[in-house]
């Protein structure tokens, strides 16, 4: 018997990365709906229409919450990528840490959109 | 009928090749691609692969045939010949030996880590452990695998880390226990699948559904398997 390890997966835990994954994808899902909804609603829509909707508390968490879980949710896919494809430990390490550095500058960024204008 | 068979000998080729052979199939019969097999064998007898019972009961003579897994002494010629041609590969993912023959260490050593057996930490009864024949139902389409390792060998998952997913056989008869109202080890069992490797390399894309012979299905197991992990994690 024997457990397999990990430490560079995102959760530490099989069951903890698949909840993970599956929770960010429903707030993936449902946060493209918001959007897709509110594009509908407001045909030949404004550049204020636009920056009123995130100017607004709720729509800057709610795409907080989209950005967090898009990083979350690319971690735990693109790790089981690279641990899938690259049997390498050095590169794999290398496209891992590559990918997990885009993602934190892809949140980051994002903050600096949501609350810097 | 034309044959293209794997052929490889490491102590005589330096790579494996594919041989053309025409075979003469009798006119008012469906053979099974192994009696197919047993007349190749007349003509040539250093063709290896492996068989036993004949009857799809052994799991010995698993193979791919044109492209799908099964054993080959229950698959009619009729079901998988394509264009008057039958492709006979060894089982794809694992080291071939010989021939069609492939050393399966590793779909055992997956085997073995689910600890394939009963475990129950009370004394032991005069006659036998009783379960309710509800009980009982819970082990169908869980008992009845032979290990031939047609499903594990048709799972990509299992290709990329055949040392570290266990595969669906391994995974349906980790369930077969983890199902077992006698076994008193399920926490243990559980704690030993909860790595990102062992089930959840599992997409859910089900080639082992598909090629099992025996019309069982690995993904729904696994499927149980991650509702327990779920239940014990949260």
């Amino acid at each position: 018997m024997g457990n397999v390890s990990s430490v560079t997966n995102l959760g530490r835990s099989g069951v903890a990365d698949w909840l993970m994954q599956r929770v960010s994808a429903y707030v993936l899902a449902l946060y493209t709906v918001v959007l897709f909804v509110f594009i509908i609603a407001n045909p030949g829509m404004s550049y204020d229409t636009w920056a009123g909707l995130f100017g607004q508390t709720w729509m800057r968490i709610v795409t907080l919450m989209a950005l967090l879980s898009i990083g979350a949710h690319a971690w735990v896919g693109l790790w089981t990528v690279t641990t899938d494809y690259m049997k390498s430990a050095l590169p794999r390490f290398l496209v891992q840490a590559a990918c997990g550095l885009t993602m934190f500058v892809y949140v980051v960024w994002g903050i600096q959109i949501l609350w810097g204008f | 009928m034309l044959v293209s068979l794997y052929r490889y000998n490491p102590e005589a080729d330096n790579a494996p090749f594919m041989q053309d052979v025409e075979v003469e199939l009798p006119k008012g019969k469906d053979l099974m691609v192994l009696d197919v097999l047993n007349l190749l064998k007349e003509k040539d007898v250093t063709l290896s692969y492996r068989r036993s019972c004949r009857e799809g009961v052994c799991g010995s003579d698993g193979m791919n045939m044109n492209g799908k897994n099964g054993l080959a002494c229950i698959t009619p010629v009729s079901q998988v010949i394509k264009k008057d041609k039958l492709v006979l590969r060894p089982l794809p993912g694992l080291p071939v030996i010989r021939d069609l023959v492939v050393d399966m260490s590793l779909f055992y050593k997956q085997y073995e880590k689910v600890m394939p057996y009963l475990v129950n930490d009370q004394p032991a009864p005069a006659i036998e452990r009783l379960q309710t024949p509800e009980d009982r139902e819970k082990l169908d389409g869980l008992y009845e695998c032979i290990l031939c390792a047609c499903c594990s060998s048709a799972c990509p998952s299992f290709w990329w880390n055949p040392d570290k997913f266990i595969g669906p056989a391994g995974l349906l008869q980790a369930y077969r226990f983890l199902a077992d109202s006698r076994d008193t080890a399920q926490a243990e069992r559980l704690a030993e699948l909860d790595d990102p490797f062992s089930v959840f390399r599992c997409r859910g894309i089900m080639n082992c559904v598909s090629v099992c012979p025996k019309g069982l299905n690995p993904t729904r197991a696994i499927g149980h398997i991650r509702n327990l992990l779920l239940q014990r994690a949260t």
